[in-house]
């Protein structure tokens, strides 16, 4: 049965979708993560 | 000073600098005239071809032209900080949001009256229905267009590059308009249907967001 | 907090894997349309989703303009953002069940399948509009942005359904009434999907949060810079 293959395609690109979506969330959190260490070495020198 | 003389003044004002110096005008109009001409040589329609396709063309001319002068609508008053003039002064700023719109409002339908006579001759239009009724469709269809063009200018206002994030948010918006406007014409040109429906939808969207305008705008002028 | 964010995540994987195989072996096979109509245990759930995030959107929207709070703010954000995703879903998954069925890729007539792109239209610009502008007033904006687009749902979903009585397009498949094992295979994967984005949310506020307080101690550090 040819129909099968656009089951598959459809389940297939319902996960590529969140992937991608939750790929770019975690170039975020590493982006983030960077910050907040950039800021932690420069905050060593006493606020005020 | 009442709603109406700040709204009169504010106007009277615009459309005589848009007057003097015909930017605006001079723009769509160029705008529009292209437009016309490129579509009548790519598709060169006969003239039951083109009662099917000529709503759809001219009110995507007139969107794509109604965006030169909205844009310019606020761009105008950040200049000479017009605009923070306003801000603290005691009045009321619906009235400026009522005179830029209905400012826009006369210039887009100054356009469409000169452009009318250009597609009739390019498209050899000639409407089986009652003609008439495309004024009110171009009346409501336009002051649907122009109501979210001049408030979304102002929000795009906050925005970097501007010019780019007007049309991003008005187009999605005013796809129902848009659909209604063009699916009217087309009802009277062809004749078959009537375009009552599409009227009705057209004064739904207007009286929902004229009053969603007005309720709004001082917070967006407000913000920044 | 942690603790929980764990707990969901279990349980969304625990429960998609279930609803996949309660989609893809359980469920019994659609009499006309075969095994394509399994589509619809991911196409409607994802809908469903969106929808209610797009209402929640709205909601957290009307909230912050009343009250000024900045949770408000990043709810109305994140759903925003995640019901695009699964708005996509929609979209993609749609024409891949319409194209064996109705033997189209797109019918432009089709009411929901319509409403839901001009949907995704509109939040695509609003989230557009939050990346573009970035003074401290973006908020407010938005969120004004947020409720006219609310406003322009309604007249989008008259407007084609006026567009399709009068261009005849293809019937919605299946008809009629749900088979009762269908519905449950349904609501399980509808569930499923629910705390996907559940947990995706939760996880998406945590990164906004963190992210505005990253801002913030990076605006504090340029000035103390700055007055030195």
């Amino acid at each position: 049965m040819n129909s099968i293959r656009y089951l598959y395609a459809a389940y297939a690109a319902t996960w590529a979708i969140h992937g991608t979506y939750l790929l770019i969330l975690l170039r975020r959190y590493a982006q983030i993560r960077r910050d907040m260490q950039r800021l932690k070495r420069g905050e060593r020198q006493p606020l005020a | 000073m009442s709603f109406l003389a700040i709204t009169r003044s504010t106007l009277a004002k615009d459309i005589r600098i848009e007057w003097r110096s015909k930017d605006a005008l001079n723009a769509m109009l160029f705008f529009g005239l292209l437009v016309v001409v490129i579509f009548s040589f790519a598709f060169d329609p006969t003239a039951e071809e083109s009662r099917r396709i000529a709503g759809g063309l001219i009110w995507v001319a007139i969107l794509f032209a109604a965006v030169v002068a909205l844009n310019q609508t606020w761009a105008r008053e950040l200049r000479n900080q017009v605009l923070d003039g306003y801000r603290v002064s005691a009045a009321p700023c619906t009235p400026l949001f009522m005179a830029k719109a209905l400012g826009n409002f006369i210039f887009v339908i100054t356009i469409e009256a000169l452009m009318a006579p250009l597609f009739i001759a390019f498209y050899k239009l000639r409407a089986l229905g009652p003609a008439w009724e495309l004024l009110p469709v171009a009346l409501l269809g336009t002051w649907a267009l122009v109501v979210n063009g001049t408030f979304f200018a102002a929000v795009s206002l906050r925005t970097r590059s501007r010019e780019i994030m007007l049309p991003l948010l008005l187009f999605p918006l005013s796809i129902p308009a848009l659909l209604a406007m063009v699916n009217a014409t087309t009802a009277i040109l062809s004749g078959e249907e009537s375009p009552r429906f599409w009227v009705a939808l057209l004064i739904a969207y207007d009286v929902i967001f004229t009053t969603a305008c007005l309720l709004t705008f001082e917070m967006i002028l407000e913000a920044e | 907090m942690k603790r929980g964010l764990t707990f969901l995540g279990v349980l969304t994987g625990l429960l998609l894997s279930f609803a996949l195989y309660e989609a893809l072996v359980a469920a019994p096979t659609e009499r006309t349309m075969g095994d394509v109509q399994r589509i619809f245990y991911y196409h409607v759930p994802s809908a469903w989703t969106a929808l209610l995030l797009f209402l929640i959107n709205f909601a957290a929207s009307v909230i912050f303009l009343l009250r000024r709070n900045t949770k408000a703010d990043i709810v109305a954000l994140v759903s925003a953002e995640v019901g695009v995703v699964f708005c996509t879903v929609v979209l993609v998954t749609g024409p891949i069940w319409a194209r064996p069925v109705w033997g189209i890729w797109w019918a432009p007539g089709d009411i929901r399948l319509t409403t839901t792109l001009v949907l995704w239209l509109i939040y695509l610009s609003y989230l557009v509009l939050r990346r573009f502008s970035n003074s401290s007033q973006t908020p407010v904006v938005a969120a004004v942005v947020a409720i006219f687009g609310a406003l322009d749902v309604p007249l989008v979903y008259f407007s084609i359904w006026f567009f399709r009585t009068q261009h005849p397009s293809p019937v919605i498949g299946g008809g009629g009434s749900l088979d009762r094992q269908m519905a449950m295979v349904l609501l399980i994967n509808w569930a499923a999907f629910l705390c996907l984005a559940g947990l995706v949310c939760w996880t998406r506020y945590l990164l906004e949060v963190a992210k505005r307080e990253v801002d913030e101690a990076e605006a504090l550090e340029t000035l103390y810079e700055g007055s030195r």
